[in-house]
């Protein structure tokens, strides 16, 4: 590349700086490999089909955390619910129907600051505005992930939106068909991809959340149906992992969960890999 | 006919309004319960002696509200976890957006994306059986929960953010840019670090600020490896951060107790709130400079 030497202070310069770089990024992916590595070593072995199957019962002295893994679905499931309309129809709003361009910035700037908000924050201001009108519950910490996950699900919809070629939109238009008809049959199906990808971010963040669930959806072990269960408090995953690991000491449960959302976050970090491929593909077509 | 579908018009433009002022909403609403239920302890101990107090003992006869060791601990803490946090984030960024294979990157991209992913209270579980031990043992401490431990946990869990954040801000350089450093006989390594980096470096200060925020935000983390006792920070002592601070008293508060951590939740707000508005001023000079 280079036809004549240079001196040996910019060698040194350019060795020191490409030796940094490698290390660094070796550091991060032996950090990335040691987490799961570790996490899975010991969790695994704990990973019985009776904690799985099981509620925790005081009488047998027993631990299952079968409540916990459908309070997980129960909680991600109503969130997911009430956050895709709302955060794809702010997105549809911004993008197809808002002319006030100050408008728009005041509500991308909300968008902004709702995803710096620590979630302790959402926690303490889920339960007194949630937990107080439905209880402690399921419910309440549903809500408190809607508001946390509206950001992401309207700046992926957003990005989607703005795939959709003008010429389409200006085509249906041309056709005669009025605002909210070319929105349903040509603009709502391009952006697909976008909530598709908005969820899959969001279950890994819901997954993964914990302080913003303490005070919100509480911290019990009940085995509920679906509506009985967003009505009554219950520990998700997160939730208790912490409460084994720091207040009971139960590392041998604690780690179990652990490698449970090891594995979870895998499959959610894969899945959001293979949806973009196939996205990327598909709209190369 | 035609008035009908006008109707269904505005309907409809009226409720996708709506939804879009959904999040306004929310901010407005978060402030508003904030700050209304974080004033009335302020007010009772005295702003002074709420945030300049150094000593917390809310359960003791004689309680006493200062948040100094808080605030104190959330700065050093998140300085320390940027000091460590930042270098290795910044080197892996550049190598990951200029040097790097298309195999590596995909790779090292992976496992940036799955650091991200992996759930606080994972981090915390690990930190407490790793390395508070690891710190007890090495530097003959009787106990390893410390800000040391925390701030290595924190360092470690700002970096998917850095990384992210800077390989944006560096692939959006011009290759003209590099081109012509490279034309004018510099090594690629020089281009990188002496014209892209600098040319990136409103993003780059993006990704920083973004760092701070996540790291002063991180609560159950923070709380599994960090000890709780409400000390003045130290390297090696059992601290508490405005997260924990709240986290760990608000199940079992009352009274002005509970008020105080609300008032305590509000400083944080603030602190978080500062944060987002220098982050909006990086992302919006990057914008226009590129």
């Amino acid at each position: 590349m280079l036809d004549r030497p240079i001196s040996p202070l910019r060698r040194a310069y350019t060795g020191t700086m490409k030796l940094l770089c490698v290390l660094s990024v070796l550091l991060v992916c032996a950090l990335a490999l040691f987490l799961v590595g570790f996490v899975l070593a010991a969790g695994l072995p704990n990973l019985t089909w009776e904690l799985l199957t099981t509620k925790p019962s005081y009488l047998a002295g027993t631990i299952g955390i079968l409540p916990d893994i459908l309070n997980t679905i129960y909680i991600i499931l109503a969130a997911l619910l009430i956050v895709l309309p709302v955060g794809a129809g702010a997105a549809v709003y911004l993008t197809e129907y808002a002319a006030n361009k100050r408008l728009v910035s005041v509500i991308e700037y909300a968008a902004e600051t709702l995803s710096g908000i620590p979630s302790i924050i959402y926690g303490l201001v889920g339960m007194l505005a949630f937990a107080g009108v439905f209880g402690t519950s399921l419910l309440a910490g549903a809500l408190t992930l809607v508001i946390m996950n509206l950001p992401t699900i309207m700046r992926t919809t957003q990005e989607s939106l703005k795939t959709v070629p003008q010429s389409y939109r200006e085509g249906a238009f041309g056709l005669g068909a009025g605002k909210w008809r070319v929105i349903r049959t040509v603009v709502l199906p391009g952006c697909a991809d976008g909530i598709i990808t908005g969820c899959i971010l969001s279950v890994g963040r819901m997954l993964g959340e914990s302080a913003a669930l303490l005070f919100t959806a509480g911290f019990a072990h009940a085995l509920n149906g679906f509506f009985t269960g967003l009505a009554s408090p219950g520990a998700t995953l997160t939730v208790a992992l912490y409460v084994y690991a720091k207040e009971q000491g139960e590392f041998g449960v604690a780690f179990a969960i652990a490698a449970i959302l090891m594995l979870l976050t895998l499959a959610v970090n894969l899945s959001a890999v293979l949806a973009g491929r196939y996205f990327k593909k598909r709209r190369a077509l | 006919m035609e008035r009908k579908k006008q109707l269904l018009e505005t309907a409809v433009h009226g409720i996708f309004l709506v939804l879009g002022l959904v999040t306004v909403g929310c901010v407005l609403l978060i402030t508003a319960y904030l700050v209304a239920s974080g004033i009335p302890a302020i007010r009772r101990i005295g702003l002074l002696p709420f945030l300049l107090g150094d000593r917390w003992e809310s359960t003791a006869a004689q309680p006493s509200y200062g948040i100094l060791p808080f605030i104190l601990t959330s700065v050093y803490g998140t300085a320390g976890a940027i000091l460590f946090g930042v270098p290795v984030g910044f080197f892996a960024a550049v190598y990951l957006a200029k040097m790097a294979p298309a195999k590596v990157k995909a790779v090292a991209g992976s496992a940036v994306s799955l650091l991200a992913g992996i759930p606080s209270v994972v981090y915390g579980l690990v930190g407490m059986l790793v390395l508070v031990p690891g710190i007890r043992r090495l530097f003959h401490v009787p106990d390893g929960a410390s800000l040391l431990a925390a701030i290595i946990v924190l360092a470690i869990m700002i970096l998917p953010s850095i990384i992210k954040v800077s390989i944006t801000a560096l692939e959006a350089v011009p290759q003209e840019y590099e081109d012509a450093s490279l034309a004018l006989g510099a090594t690629p390594t020089e281009t990188w670090f002496r014209v892209s980096v600098p040319a990136a470096r409103s993003g780059i200060a993006a990704a920083v600020v973004l760092g701070v925020g996540r790291a002063i935000g991180e609560a159950m983390a923070v709380m599994m490896v960090s000890g709780n006792a409400a000390n003045m920070p130290a390297l090696f002592e059992s601290v508490r951060f405005l997260t924990t601070a709240v986290a760990s008293e608000m199940s079992y508060s009352s009274g002005l107790q509970r008020q105080a951590l609300f008032s305590i939740a509000l400083v944080l707000f603030l602190f978080i709130m500062l944060i987002n508005a220098a982050l909006n001023f990086f992302l919006k000079r990057d914008k226009e400079g590129s």
